[in-house]
């Protein structure tokens, strides 16, 4: 059963957090992430190494008494390692019920992004290699790659099987 | 809605009750299969549980169960109301079980998600069939002469039965600082009447006449009651009365042949003597063995007095609240930030070399109080094993039944507390020992006369707490392990890997926890599919904790469990590799010392190995194992820390110690088990200063070194 009030709230937050989207900088290129999985932003702190994971898992941080992995999404895409610095963010999402914090170059904004501005990604295997990008996002002549999050978290059984 | 999700609140309610009823319900019929007597007290229990049952089952529309238990609840309701002499209790036992575990089946159906499809009709119809039974012997006995001094006792026609004839009696006694006692007085007979019609009070016109506002203050205001309640439900009710100062219960027999009608006052004085609590009279009255049907000799009373204090668990439970657990884990985490953060605070750099007295003073009392909480917190969790013993209970007995053995189950300790969490993972393991132990173990009663053994044998079932750990013994007296067979079957599945000659009876007796082990010949229903040591074993190890066992051949067997008190508190060792920090679980340390330069020697596949008073380690380095930068490579720079897990033991290399201390044992986050299972890591725990530290797994590490 569910409380009528609480359905009614959510349904609000639903309403007002709809169509939002976090962007964020990895190098040049602007990504965006629906702003319901966003739980906060922290700045870039100490990381606790954990052997034997795959290299764009970073390792754990202490968020508050509570210990969450965190990704480097650079890494995630293949990209260049950089070294952290005052602008480096951890974006900390809820996806599916697993909180990760999330490795970014910087965080620019929130910006709103109407349905009919969304393309899907273009079907090339080598703009999207692993399906991460789920759609294009116009805002005002920019290009925002917008993320989809559990493809993000998932591990490929091959590219799982490789580490071991 | 979902028809049957368990995220419906009143549904998980309805499961959560129902179980715990069911288990009360288990307890009590079990209770009084050994005492071999029904008590009043115990079947107004079951009443009450099936009644509670069937009012909630059909609210829930589980019209199954609900049927079922209203059939149980009739039969009830006549065993309550006559009485009736049963020579035969192991049938109304099997009934009941039968009964509970077909309820269990529907129930746990309905947590799956399932529709409770069961059908019940043979079990409602085998009830049918006793209570039919039962009336007629019931009737055939009253009709039956009644013997000389009985006689007076007998109320008219069937209405009463000797257990109400023992007339129930309540003083209450009202705070002084509250007049109007007659108006207090009234408020309790009106709700009262909503529990039964059947009692009467002095003074009687407490509506009408102020004066008896005195006359309660002096003489109390006293209720007498006639029928059906036990003497736990009125003293459960009474005691619940507003501005309720005191309260006397106690049972008297009323002269014989006194009508309904008598007027209490009439033996209002009764001299102290002869009021005896229900309490004394229930450890005054030894239970003789039941009857037979028709033995004119005994005295009803007796039977109706048969042991009320075997089912005060009912009672009891008032004072309990059950919570969920993921709350008291978020509590803990909670209480484990509070830690931090107080530390975050007292011992801030900002303050160092300040003197500031009222702030230490002030820093001191915050410590102590965090500390207190901390441990109050740890204790919550902190549950005692009886539950999972109790259960044992109806183990031994069904087994019993099946295999026609004789054994008495004796708990001892079952007090001890331990974690939450440990107690989900030790319950199967020791309902596997318990079933070993009577399926392999316990010989069947004409083998063990044979041998001079006493027929009914004994299964020990023992807690205790040694040191930071609990130890756990299922110890049987039956014929104890063949050492033997348990060579030639090792052979046959060729589970010896060693001189066989340099193996001791404890090795020997070890071989069982391997994997594909099993001696019985013939596999019954209950063990013996050869699954069972591993699996207990790896279940133990899973808790931290481990399983030896020891036995004597012709007078029994223990096996011991060693589980930690708790998962989430540890000793550990810090240690420092570069950057990371790592906790070793002091348990697993024997020593630690810096190697000497010659100590150590390599041998030709780069293995490395350092010589300690003539013994030679492997050498673990951390650094290497887990890939991480340090300056600290030559082995005179670093530590060794000597470990032991399992008879295996070798050398950590660390940069250097930090120090000891306790620390609360997280699991990694489970995106990163999904990832990977870590060999080597138990799992991860925050610092004072809020880092991270990751926990060694040692029996991990040696695996994979």
């Amino acid at each position: 059963m569910t409380n009528p009030t609480t359905q009614l709230q959510t349904e609000q937050e639903d309403d007002t957090q709809a169509g939002k989207f976090l962007t964020f900088l990895i190098g040049t290129d602007v990504y965006g992430i629906e702003i319901r999985y966003v739980t906060e932003i922290i700045g870039i702190q100490a990381i606790t190494e954990v052997p034997e994971l795959p290299e764009h898992i970073r390792g754990i941080i202490n968020l508050r008494g509570k210990i969450i992995p965190v990704m480097d999404v650079r890494l995630r895409f293949k990209k260049p390692f950089r070294d952290y610095n005052d602008r480096t963010c951890i974006v900390v999402v809820e996806l599916s019920e697993v909180s990760i914090g999330l490795i970014v170059d910087s965080v620019s904004e929130v910006v709103q992004i109407a349905e009919e501005d969304i393309v899907p990604p273009p079907d090339l295997k080598a703009g999207n290699p692993q399906g991460f990008i789920k759609g294009v996002g116009k805002v005002g002549g920019e290009i925002k790659l917008l993320l989809d999050g559990d493809k993000l978290l998932q591990h490929e059984e091959a590219e799982h099987l490789s580490h071991l | 809605m979902t028809e049957f999700g368990t995220s419906d609140p009143l549904l998980e309610i309805y499961l959560h009750e129902n179980s715990q009823l069911l288990e009360q319900l288990e307890q009590s019929v079990l209770e009084c299969e050994e005492a071999n007597a029904f008590s009043s007290a115990a079947i107004d229990v079951i009443f009450r549980i099936m009644h509670t049952i069937k009012g909630s089952s059909t609210m829930m529309n589980f019209d199954n169960i609900a049927a079922l238990s209203h059939v149980i609840e009739d039969l009830f309701a006549f065993i309550r109301e006559h009485q009736p002499r049963l020579t035969d209790y192991s049938a109304l036992s099997d009934l009941l079980l039968q009964g509970g575990d077909f309820i269990k089946l529907e129930l746990y159906k309905i947590r799956q998600g399932d529709s409770p499809d069961g059908d019940s009709s043979l079990l409602k119809s085998s009830i049918h069939r006793y209570l039919e039974e039962l009336k007629r012997r019931h009737a055939g006995q009253r009709d039956a002469p009644v013997s000389e001094e009985d006689a007076g006792d007998i109320l008219d026609e069937g209405t009463h039965s000797i257990a109400q004839d023992a007339h129930l009696k309540a003083i209450l006694f009202f705070d002084d600082d509250y007049n109007m006692e007659n108006v207090r007085a009234y408020q309790v007979v009106h709700s009262l009447k909503e529990l039964t019609e059947h009692f009467s009070y002095w003074p009687e016109d407490i509506e009408t006449n102020p004066d008896t506002a005195e006359m309660i203050k002096i003489q109390g205001f006293q209720l007498f009651f006639r029928n059906g309640e036990s003497p736990e439900t009125i003293t459960a009710f009474l005691s619940q009365a507003p501005c309720l100062k005191h309260l006397e219960i106690s049972e008297t027999t009323p002269p014989a042949g006194m009508s309904e009608s008598a007027s209490p006052p009439d033996f209002m004085p009764e001299p102290s003597v002869d009021v005896r609590s229900a309490d004394d009279l229930s450890s005054a009255a030894e239970q003789p063995p039941v009857a037979p049907t028709g033995h004119p000799t005994l005295p009803e009373e007796t039977q109706s007095l048969a042991k009320p204090s075997v089912s005060t668990s009912g009672t009891q439970q008032s004072s309990f609240i059950s919570v969920n657990l993921a709350k008291l884990d978020e509590l803990m985490d909670l209480v484990g930030e509070l830690v931090i953060a107080e530390s975050m605070v007292t011992q801030n750099p900002e303050l160092a070399g300040l003197e500031l007295e009222q702030f230490r003073k002030a820093a001191r009392q915050l410590r102590k109080i965090t500390g207190e909480i901390q441990d109050k917190v740890m204790s919550i969790r902190m549950v005692p094993l009886v539950n999972t013993f109790q259960k044992m209970n109806r183990i031994v007995r069904d087994m019993c039944k099946k295999q026609e053995k004789q054994v008495r189950l004796q708990l001892v300790g079952e007090d001890t507390e331990v974690d939450k969490n440990i107690i989900e993972h030790i319950s199967d393991p020791i309902m596997h020992l318990v079933r070993n132990a009577i399926d392999h173990g316990i010989e069947a009663p004409g083998e063990r006369a044979a041998s001079g053994k006493n027929e009914t044998a004994t299964l020990t079932l023992e807690a205790k707490n040694v040191g930071g750990e609990v130890l756990i013994l299922v110890r049987d007296d039956g014929r104890g392990l063949n050492r033997e067979k348990i060579m030639e079957r090792a052979r046959e599945r060729n589970l010896i890997f060693r001189d066989e000659a340099e193996m001791s009876d404890r090795d020997i007796y070890n071989l069982i926890f391997l994997p594909g082990f099993s001696t019985k010949e013939v596999i019954t229903e209950f063990s013996g599919r050869g699954v069972g040591m591993d699996v207990v074993l790896r279940n133990i190890e899973s808790v931290g904790g481990s399983v030896s066992v020891d036995s004597a051949a012709g007078e029994g067997t223990t096996i011991s469990i060693r589980i930690p008190l708790t998962l989430a508190i540890i000793d550990g060792m810090n240690v420092k590799v570069g950057r990371s920090r790592y906790t070793i679980p002091t348990t697993a340390i024997k020593e630690s010392f810096r190697a000497d330069p010659g100590s150590v020697v390599v041998d030709p596949e780069g293995n490395e190995m350092v010589m300690v008073r003539g013994q030679c380690y492997a050498v673990l380095r951390l650094y290497e194992r887990f890939k991480v930068a340090t300056n600290v490579t030559a082995m005179e720079e670093g530590i060794l820390i000597m470990v032991e897990q399992d008879d295996q033991t070798f050398c950590i290399f660390a940069d250097q110690l930090l120090g000891q201390q306790q620390v609360v044992v997280k699991s990694l986050p489970s995106y990163i088990r999904k990832i990977r299972n870590i060999r080597g890591l138990a799992g991860c725990t925050m610092l004072g200063d809020g880092s991270i530290s990751l926990i060694l797994d040692v029996g991990g590490l040696a695996l994979t070194s």
